[in-house]
Order: C-alpha cells, then sequence, then structure tokens
C-alpha cells in the first residue's frame, strides 16, 4: 500500500466558521438514555 | 494531539484536533509514534533505519517527507485551538430548549431489579401524566425554543404505553400547533413491548421517528431481570410484538435497545440472538448501578466486554459482505457528516437544551436526575427556578474536565454523561472512568469500521 491512505472526514476546524446552529439531536435523547456520546450524530445545519 | 490503535489488520492514526484519520502501513505507523514523542527528523530516521535494517531507505525518506506533509497541512499533530470556542454555543444559546422527555407514567407493569428509575417511580409515588400537564409541556418547549425548528420529545417512563391515551392526545395537539409555530416536532417512543398492539404499532409508525425497543437479547438474560410483578419474564410476550413492529416500520429508525450486566457481559450473544429475530438496528447498553450492586460491571466484566465490542465489529463486517448487515448504535460513526466543533466541545446539552418533565410538571436535568431533589430545576408553569442548578450543568463541556483534555477521545464524546459522572464521583462535572474506557473502545471499533468501508469501497 501507498504508506498513508487518509479517510474522507469533516474538517473541524473548519466547521468552526458556520457551525453551531443547534438544530442537532440532544445526546442520548432519542435513543439509549444512558451514556453521552456526539459522534453518530448527524448534522443538520442546512445554511 | 494523536491516537495510534491497530485493529482488525489496520494501523490507525487519529489526528484529535482536526478530527483526519489516516490508515497507515506498519513504518509510518511506527514514524508517526517516533515524531509524536518529541524526537527530531534525523532521530526518527535513524531509528527506522535499525528497526527496519535492510529495507529502503528511500522508502524511510518518502514516509517521513509524507508524515511532514500531513502535519504541514494541518491534518495530523494539528493543534487544539478550541477553548475559546467551548461554552460559546451554550452562551449563544441560553435559554433555548429544544428537547423535552415527557415522563408520561411513573408508573410500570415490569419490575425489573435493575431498573435505574426503580421500577418507573423514580423513588417517588406511582403517578401519570395527565393530558394537561402534557399540553402545558409542549407548550412550554415551544414558548422556549427559540429559532429551533426541530423540537424532540420523547415519551418516556416508566412504561409510556400505560398512558397511552394521553401519548396520542399529546401528539395530536403537537400536530396542531407545530406549523403556526415554524416547529417540527419529532417523538420517541421507549417502551418494554407489553403493550404493543396494532393501533399503537400504527400510532408508533406513522408517529414517532424513532421507536426504543427494550430487549435484553437472549431469553434466559432478558427474563433474569424483565420480569413481571408476579415474576415471569416478559420475552415471549414482547417478541412477537417487536417482530410485527418492525416488520410494519416502513423503514422508519428504532432501535432494539438491550441492557447488559454483570450476568451478561458476553453481550455480543444477545446481539445474535436479537440479529435471529430479526432485528437489525441494535444497541446494547452496559446498565446503570451503583458499585457492589449484583447487577453492576465488575474490572473483570469490563476486560470481556471490551473483547465484545472488537468481535462484535468483526460480526458487522462479516455480516456487511454477506449482503445481511445491520447496525449498532455507538459504531454509527459518520466521518465525513458528523456534528460541528461547537456541539463536540460543549457537553451533552441536559440541565440547558434538554431536559426532562415528571408527570406533574417539575422539571430536572434530564430523566437520570428525576427524583434526585437537589436537581429539581423548576417546573414547566413557572419556568427555571434553580439558576444555580442550571448553571452547574452549563458550565459543563470538554475543557472543565482535566480528565477529558488530555482524552484522545474527547470530539467523540464531548465530555461524557453528567449522571454517570455524579453516580460515580458525587459531581455532574466528574468523569466515569469505567464508562470512558468502554467508550474509547467502541470508538476505536467505530472508526476502524469507518475506515473498512471507505478503504474497501475505494477498492471495489
Amino acid at each position: 500500500m501507498k504508506h498513508v491512505k487518509t479517510l474522507k472526514t469533516r474538517n473541524l476546524c473548519a466547521s468552526a466558521k458556520k457551525g453551531g446552529c443547534g438544530e442537532c439531536q440532544t445526546s442520548c435523547q432519542s435513543a439509549c438514555k444512558t451514556s453521552c456520546g456526539i459522534a453518530n450524530q448527524k448534522c443538520e445545519n442546512n445554511k | 494531539m494523536i491516537h495510534q490503535f491497530k485493529l482488525n489488520g489496520y494501523d490507525i492514526v487519529v489526528d484529535v484536533c482536526s478530527g483526519s484519520v489516516h490508515v497507515v502501513d506498519d513504518l509510518a505507523y511506527d514514524a508517526i509514534a517516533l515524531f509524536d514523542s518529541g524526537a527530531p527528523r534525523a532521530e526518527v530516521r535513524a531509528e527506522l533505519c535499525k528497526k527496519y535494517s535492510g529495507g529502503d531507505e528511500a522508502d524511510i525518506d518518502e514516509v517521513l517527507d509524507s508524515v511532514e506533509e500531513l502535519k504541514n497541512e494541518g491534518t495530523l499533530f494539528s493543534e487544539d485551538g478550541f477553548e475559546p470556542l467551548a461554552g460559546e454555543l451554550k452562551q449563544r444559546s441560553a435559554g433555548i430548549i429544544k428537547a423535552l422527555c415527557l415522563h408520561v407514567a411513573h408508573t410500570c407493569n415490569l419490575n425489573c431489579d435493575y431498573c435505574f428509575a426503580s421500577q418507573g417511580k423514580y423513588h417517588g409515588e406511582r403517578a401519570v401524566m395527565s393530558y394537561e400537564v402534557g399540553k402545558r409541556a409542549l407548550d412550554f418547549l415551544v414558548e422556549n425554543s427559540g429559532s429551533r425548528r426541530n423540537l424532540e420529545v420523547d415519551f418516556f417512563g416508566g412504561e409510556p404505553l400505560m398512558n397511552f391515551e394521553v401519548v396520542k392526545r399529546l401528539v395530536a395537539y403537537a400536530r396542531s400547533i407545530e406549523k403556526e409555530n415554524g416547529k417540527n416536532f419529532r417523538f420517541t417512543l421507549t417502551t418494554n413491548g407489553l403493550l404493543i398492539d396494532d393501533e399503537v404499532i400504527d400510532f408508533a409508525n406513522k408517529e414517532c421517528v424513532n421507536v426504543v425497543l427494550s430487549l435484553d437479547g437472549r431469553k434466559e438474560i432478558h427474563d433474569k431481570y424483565r420480569v413481571d410483578y408476579a415474576g415471569n419474564g416478559s420475552w415471549d410476550r414482547i417478541v412477537p410484538k417487536f417482530r410485527e413492529l418492525v416488520k410494519r416500520r416502513g423503514g422508519k429508525n428504532y432501535y432494539m435497545r438491550g441492557t447488559f450486566t454483570h450476568a451478561n457481559p458476553d453481550f455480543l450473544e444477545d446481539v445474535k440472538v436479537m440479529l435471529d429475530l430479526g432485528f437489525d438496528e441494535l444497541s446494547m447498553e452496559p446498565v446503570v448501578a451503583a458499585e457492589g450492586d449484583p447487577a453492576a460491571l465488575t474490572d473483570e466484566d469490563i476486560e470481556t466486554v471490551k473483547k465484545q465490542y472488537e468481535e462484535l465489529a468483526l460480526l458487522m463486517i462479516k455480516r456487511r459482505d454477506e449482503g445481511r448487515p445491520f447496525t449498532f448504535y455507538h459504531y454509527m460513526l459518520d466521518l465525513s457528516g458528523g456534528p460541528c466543533i461547537y456541539k463536540r466541545i460543549s457537553g451533552c446539552g441536559s440541565g440547558t437544551e434538554y431536559m426532562a418533565v415528571t408527570p406533574w410538571g417539575d422539571l430536572y436535568p434530564c430523566h437520570q436526575f428525576v427524583g434526585e431533589e437537589k436537581f429539581l430545576l423548576g417546573n414547566i408553569f413557572d419556568g427555571i427556578k434553580a439558576k444555580e442548578v442550571q448553571d452547574e450543568f452549563a458550565a459543563c463541556n470538554v475543557y472543565t474536565r482535566e480528565e477529558c483534555r488530555g482524552c484522545w477521545a474527547r470530539l467523540y464524546c464531548s465530555g461524557g454523561c453528567a449522571a454517570n459522572a455524579l453516580h460515580a464521583t458525587g459531581r455532574v462535572n466528574g468523569v466515569y472512568k469505567k464508562g470512558c474506557e468502554l467508550f474509547k473502545k467502541r470508538m476505536e471499533c467505530a472508526i476502524m469500521l469507518a475506515a473498512d468501508e471507505q478503504l474497501r469501497g475505494e477498492e471495489e
């Protein structure tokens, strides 16, 4: 293989510019109800 | 900060702050580890030449160039410059509430020993929410939701279907006011299944964006805890109802949600039972129990669970390759479209944008705090009264917990569960270490799965 393969990921630094709309799901609400974790939530920013 | 791990034949490097993930070969893996230890290029080169003696030195130079290139483009060894943003989202949205957990029934038709809500009563008296209280709660949510469009409401208990008539009326009321207010209600129903019938199925599949169905997997495991008041297990009664509901779900989301305890740290066996029953959207959670509780996971159990998480990830790949994929809540990691940095550093939202409402209208920071009087925030009639309690929750973020600052998984977790932290440390801004260990293992598995999917997708 090529030595390094970089996966497609969201650029977190860039997300600081127009993020923070607050429309995404509130952590464990509607789901497990026991353990916080936000990485599997969908971004709902449509702007 | 970076995190490196090897899993299922993949050497993975996570660049924590940029969110980048690199899959590398052994040579690059070692080079990155050496750079991370602070060694200058010449020293790294010398070490690699020693370790890979007989190898191609040009290859080593190529790796070193690649690593430096990643660093220069900001996808490796990136700095955490986000601290000034911490709390900004919460400040910007101060006073805005967008999600409520409606405790429509503080009573239950099951008597599960491990229930964090003490058989649905939350350490209080049995009670059900009246339509008037529920309606006021929905109005309270709309009034306090500011510019938020998506409002989440979870019908929770106890067992919410013991108050199904009120649930139906509340949904009808919400639908009648959402358009004029520019809102979109998203309902979830969490149920033990006993009262599911055709009407419930039609209602849930029409109105609920998600249903959370409680099933612990193997019949003997499920029936150990999930018993009625006569002591009879519930598995045989609920499984056919769950199958019917899911069959008619029409592709809408659901979670078959199990709890694992000291009785079944080998929870993968329970996952397999769920799969054999035809369920394919799964969630299995570690029990919430105090140290010393017979259901609580021991240190030895935690090690077992970590291995089970790895095996679960391998099973997911195998089933995907066989054309029989399934999802697992904690592994649904969307690397390219996940939440923005504000969400990742600002914590879970309990007590600020999310609250639980008791049957009589009291507000608590989340469902897990209900009944703990010192966390009573106020009520839906008069609003927030205990500002100092809310401030404690508003202050929770990744940077207010010392342990989180040095943790590679902080931007996947956002600081952990305040209730778990309270129970483990006595402080809502503490850290539940066993939970962290499991969380980090789950994230490694989820990242590996995402890598496998992307890389094999490219090959095909």
